[in-house]
């Protein structure tokens, strides 16, 4: 149990990089809804996998403050910690 | 300077190329006069009505009618103030009992609308440390309510059982009460969700379960209390939420609850609250409409009928429609266009029928949404999907015959 952000971070993009249309050159700091035309749904049901990956659950009231691809690590590692 | 308005750039585009695509708005369709439950008359025409979700057809009750017009004959037009003030009238507290009653449940509550009902009792519930567990596909009521609380809001996958067991278990030992909100029939797919089993899961986590019961009501169960009637786990359902304005073809919510503190929930309830309440003519409606829904089981057995043969016959053209039997049944297509030219072609030629264009879909595909009725006619159903051959064919999504 010692995910880091940069862990964390680089296991959201390899499951991005899974779906072909999400751009070859993201990287941490990508914001999710702008720079990988997700809409709020897509976001939603994205984070759900990492959900199940990471076995955490983010409220969605913490998703409101996530933009970028590193934000959503922070908030699954933070979790973790407390958890 | 920014602009107030830019925010709906992305709006105001797709509104414009949804009306190139297709020769209209599909938010402004005006229903020039109903004709009768199920046929209206649009853009001079008459439509056969299949997006109404009036399932059996009360709004043209003419008991529901009359109660109406002596209600508003005797107590007025309106009530001018809130449920907590001066608007309560007898007839506010009469409906209130008999919803009650009707659900055999202690108390009653009833709100303006069923989105308030929703919005309403799900902040009002659930509390600063609290944990909302809402099914992924929920209303959009629903994640209002989860928005106005200041609970922790959590998702479960559509329907699934084990999904939410898990996120509950994630939850062990973390102080907070837990609401599990699930809906009868889900309104966009038609879908029905495994409430057993979900009950299971709350009883084993200890949490608590609000059934919004918005357009399961007077469709499903025997005596048509919705879906936790027909799978006998009323006494599970710590809250049942729904709406007048589907099943009993007028408009208002309400919340039943064996719980004696539902009595609180009103003075702590905002949108219960600081709002006024419904007018005398739509509580008098209300109550005509329960009455011919209990009066008359039928109704349920013939909408029962008429979803079978909507769905058999979409089925039967090879369109991609919900699995579930429900009066909801969603033709689901691949291409934005593709829809948005179906459900064109289908007003063109004397179908009304609710286009969902995604987020608003579960699944970022496009939906026609159609809802049946006890009182479309077979030869009705018949047309209808004759004209969904014809439409579809017309947009490419049925390959041409041989
Ligand atoms: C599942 C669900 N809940 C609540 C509502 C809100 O009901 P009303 O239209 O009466 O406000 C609706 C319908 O709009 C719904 O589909």
């Amino acid at each position: 149990m010692s995910e880091t952000v940069e862990s964390v971070s680089a296991l959201i993009i390899q499951k991005l990089l899974a779906n072909p249309k999400v751009p070859r050159d993201i990287d941490g700091n990508c914001k999710i809804m702008d720079d990988l035309a997700f809409d709020s749904l897509a976001v939603m049901n994205f984070v759900m996998e990492v959900e199940d990956d990471m076995d955490v659950s983010v409220p969605l009231d913490k998703l409101a403050d996530i933009r970028t691809i590193n934000d959503l690590a922070a908030c699954v590692v933070d979790l973790k910690n407390k958890g | 300077m920014t602009s107030l308005f830019s925010k709906f750039d992305g709006t105001a585009g797709a509104l414009g190329s949804l009306v190139e695509a297709g020769g209209r708005n599909p938010f402004s369709v005006v229903i020039e006069k109903p004709v009768s439950s199920t046929v209206g008359i649009i853009e001079g025409r008459e439509t056969l009505l299949f997006g109404t979700n009036n399932y059996l057809g009360l709004s043209q009750s003419p008991r529901a009618i009359k109660a109406a017009q002596d209600a508003a004959a005797a107590c007025g037009v309106g009530t001018t103030g809130s449920r907590i003030a001066n608007g309560t009238q007898s007839l506010h507290r009469q409906l209130e009992r008999r919803i009650a009653d009707y659900f055999g449940r202690r108390d009653a509550m009833v709100f303006s609308t069923g989105y308030q009902a929703n919005l309403g009792m799900i902040s009002t519930l659930a509390g600063k440390d609290d944990y909302l567990i809402l099914d992924a596909d929920s209303h959009a009521s629903i994640y209002d309510g989860s928005r106005l609380s200041p609970a922790q809001v959590i998702r479960f996958r559509h329907n699934d059982a084990d999904d939410l067991y898990k996120r509950l278990k994630r939850l062990d030992g973390t102080p907070g009460a837990k609401l599990i909100v699930v809906e009868g029939i889900y309104s966009m797919t038609g879908n029905v969700p495994p409430i057993a089993e979900m009950v299971a899961v709350k009883r084993e986590t200890g949490a608590y379960l609000l059934v919004d019961e918005a357009h399961s009501f007077g469709v499903m169960g025997e005596r048509g209390l919705g879906i936790a009637e027909q799978a006998g786990v009323e006494a599970d359902v710590d809250f049942i939420v729904g709406t007048f304005s589907k099943s009993l073809g007028t408009v208002g919510g309400y919340c039943v609850s064996d719980h004696p503190e539902l009595e609180l929930v009103r003075l702590n309830c905002r949108p219960y609250m600081f709002t006024a309440s419904l007018p005398p003519e739509v509580i008098a409606a209300t109550m005509a409409a329960l009455e011919d829904m209990a009066e008359h089981p039928e109704l349920r057995t013939q909408l029962k009928d008429n979803a079978a043969r909507l769905h058999a016959g979409f089925h039967g053209l090879g369109l991609n429609a919900s699995k579930q039997v429900s009066p909801v049944i969603a033709v689901t297509l691949e291409e934005i266009g593709q829809a948005i030219m179906m459900w064109n072609r289908l007003l063109d030629l004397g179908v009304y029928v609710n286009l969902s264009l995604p987020p608003a879909t579960p699944d970022s595909r496009p939906l026609l949404r159609c809802s049946v009725m006890a009182t479309h006619t077979a030869e009705q159903i018949d047309k209808a999907i004759a004209i969904f051959k014809q439409a579809a064919l017309d947009a490419k999504a049925l390959p041409e015959a041989a």
